[in-house]
């Protein structure tokens, strides 16, 4: 009996050591996935706490209408909370990544963390650049030539159902084909919400590959400006066979003219659905900046679309004031993937009071919520412009009316 | 690190830190030098009143570039007072973020001239970049000379670091002047 025991005891001793260095295991990798959560959330909720007491709290001591000399604390604060995290500009460069995905151009700061990463990132360099990045060139080059054929074929028809049936298929044939060239893998969601013919679409924008990616799903009407060049040459054929709106960069500034051309277009309720990117620029995919209320003066139906690309297995984000486009597409086609997903959103109409620039924000949270993505109010275009003096002064307005009260400075109170 | 405190062991500086370069490393790719043009591109603080008076905060006396030890020596007065730091021994350096040194740059933000004191123009500058149009000339010099009447106390018209702490002691500096880093 003892010696049983002793046997049982002796054998029970290995599975409790097992036992017990498996749940350290766990702890471990507890921890660790906390180390990488508390990270991720580090760089995508930001490193400061923005304090988002208003104005009029932080500066109104103990007396309103009337100036202290610590007001300018209020001020310096919210500048170096400015310089230490700027929300802006980061968005218009690439978003960084928790764990490198062996991409040199995602890597900060080269340098050698052993040997074994180094010769996969060669392996990797290797198959990217020699076998995919040539076998991606020749589907391109395919793809176009088979698209301006396509089109100029079609576009011979005689204008009717035929060719407007064809032209779709023509151009959802090679927008899908556009996307294998890249190899993209593209998830659609909510397909009983695509966009019906006579309303307007509207999507977040990172990159022309938007276009071409919401072109393989479905067809549209496109708004946007002559390019010249390759997408010049694309765009070219397109307009041989559907209707799109195409403006020099001079007109886009004229609204007028686009919002008519806008809803005569809408107004034709055989015509296609017609996208618009309203933030008017490229923006790197982690937030949606501010929608410009051209697009959604004019009513109608909007169909928003959200679209969200996964950055582990390529960057789609096109830098324009870094990149210029064949850098880019060669960018792209050195990746390792294009992979994203879209989710069509269900339709929204404006309300009898609500303004245009109300609308458009409604439309954006939509969008945003669903990607993922965090809003900002601010313009796309404050990635080649300066910010408008005008909001300096409304600022300095604001803090005016705290000092003065009733229009006079009170009893000359100084606090 | 001199720049901080001594308490070097303390995680929130390895982050306060950590977080610096992340800023500077995200905004800048070549070298670690800033200069005027690239702080005036940030929107936030180009619309802030007093924009050019914070970004002459960071550049030291007549340079136009400014490097990363100097940009976190300005950065480093807002972070938070801890209270386990309040007594610590007095033999050391005063901490960048001490009281007196928050104070310190304020004050800085209305000396134009570096003369450490305030005078009747300089206030009137500062207090015109504040408000902006909005506020009539006379307005704003009886405020100005209000300010000034209340707060000097050795009767030169003009305010000296000493007065200046004098008017502001029953204010929550710490508060008002910290920034606080996630981690």
């Amino acid at each position: 009996m003892p010696a049983c025991r002793m046997k049982g005891m002796a054998l029970a001793e290995p599975f409790q050591t097992g036992h017990a260095a498996w749940a350290t295991l766990q702890i471990e990798e507890g921890v660790k996935k906390q180390k990488a959560m508390a990270l991720e959330n580090l760089i995508s909720t930001g490193i400061i706490q923005r304090d988002e007491t208003p104005m009029e709290e932080e500066v109104v001591g103990r007396c309103r209408g009337c100036f202290s000399l610590a007001d300018v604390m209020y001020f310096s604060k919210k500048g170096c909370e400015a310089v230490a995290e700027d929300e802006v500009t980061r968005r218009f460069s690439s978003e960084e990544l928790l764990s490198w995905n062996l991409l040199s151009r995602t890597n900060a700061n080269l340098h050698h963390v052993s040997w074994k990463l180094a010769a996969v990132w060669v392996t990797g360099i290797l198959i990217r650049y020699c076998l995919l990045l040539p076998l991606r060139i020749c589907l391109s080059v395919f793809s176009i030539l088979l698209l301006v054929l396509a089109t100029t074929v079609v576009g011979q028809f005689p204008n009717g159902r035929v060719k407007g049936w064809l032209s779709n298929q023509v151009q959802m044939i090679c927008a899908t084909l556009g996307i294998r060239c890249m190899s993209g893998l593209v998830n659609f969601h909510n397909r009983e919400n695509k966009p019906q013919q006579g309303s307007i679409c509207v999507a977040n924008h990172t990159s022309p590959l938007d276009v071409l990616i919401l072109a393989s799903d479905g067809c549209y009407s496109l708004v946007g400006q002559v390019h010249g060049g390759l997408i010049g040459l694309i765009q070219k054929s397109c307009m041989q066979t559907s209707q799109h709106v195409l403006f020099e960069r001079s007109e886009m500034k004229d609204r007028h003219l686009v919002r008519k051309k806008i809803r005569e277009h809408i107004a034709d309720k055989a015509k296609l659905p017609i996208l618009i990117f309203p933030e008017g620029t490229c923006i790197n995919n982690t937030s949606v900046m501010m929608f410009k209320k051209g697009s959604f003066e004019v009513g109608g139906t909007i169909h928003p679309v959200a679209i969200k690309y996964d950055p582990r297995f390529g960057d789609a984000f096109w830098n324009s004031t870094k990149h210029s486009m064949m850098t880019y597409a060669f960018n792209v086609l050195t990746s390792w993937a294009i992979v994203c997903n879209v989710w069509y959103l269900p339709p929204m109409v404006k309300e009898e009071e609500e303004d245009a620039v109300h609308f458009a924000d409604r439309v954006k949270a939509v969008i945003a919520a669903r990607a993922g993505m965090s809003v900002l109010p601010w313009d796309g275009g404050l990635k080649r412009k300066k910010v408008k003096e005008s909001f300096k002064e409304e600022q300095q307005k604001k803090y005016c009316q705290i000092v003065i009260e009733n229009g006079s400075v009170g009893n000359g109170n100084v606090c | 690190m001199a720049l901080l405190d001594q308490k070097n062991n303390n995680v929130s500086i390895t982050v306060f830190i950590l977080c610096c370069v992340h800023t500077i490393m995200t905004r800048k790719e070549n070298g670690w030098q800033e200069h005027r043009e690239d702080f005036q591109r940030i929107p936030e603080l180009a619309i802030n009143p007093l924009g050019d008076r914070i970004i002459n905060a960071f550049f030291p006396e007549g340079e136009d570039q400014v490097n990363f030890r100097g940009f976190m020596r300005t950065l480093a007065h807002f972070r938070p007072i801890e209270d386990n730091e309040k007594s610590k021994d007095q033999n050391g350096p005063e901490p960048l973020n001490s009281r007196s040194n928050k104070l310190h740059f304020a004050f800085r933000l209305y000396d134009l001239d570096k003369d450490d004191k305030i005078s009747r123009d300089e206030l009137l500058q500062v207090l015109r970049m504040m408000v902006g149009v909005n506020i009539s000339d006379e307005q704003l010099g009886s405020i100005a000379d209000r300010t000034i009447q209340e707060a000097d106390q050795d009767g030169d018209s003009a305010i000296s670091f000493a007065e200046f702490v004098k008017v502001l002691e029953k204010v929550d500096v710490e508060q008002k002047m910290s920034i606080r880093f996630l981690h």
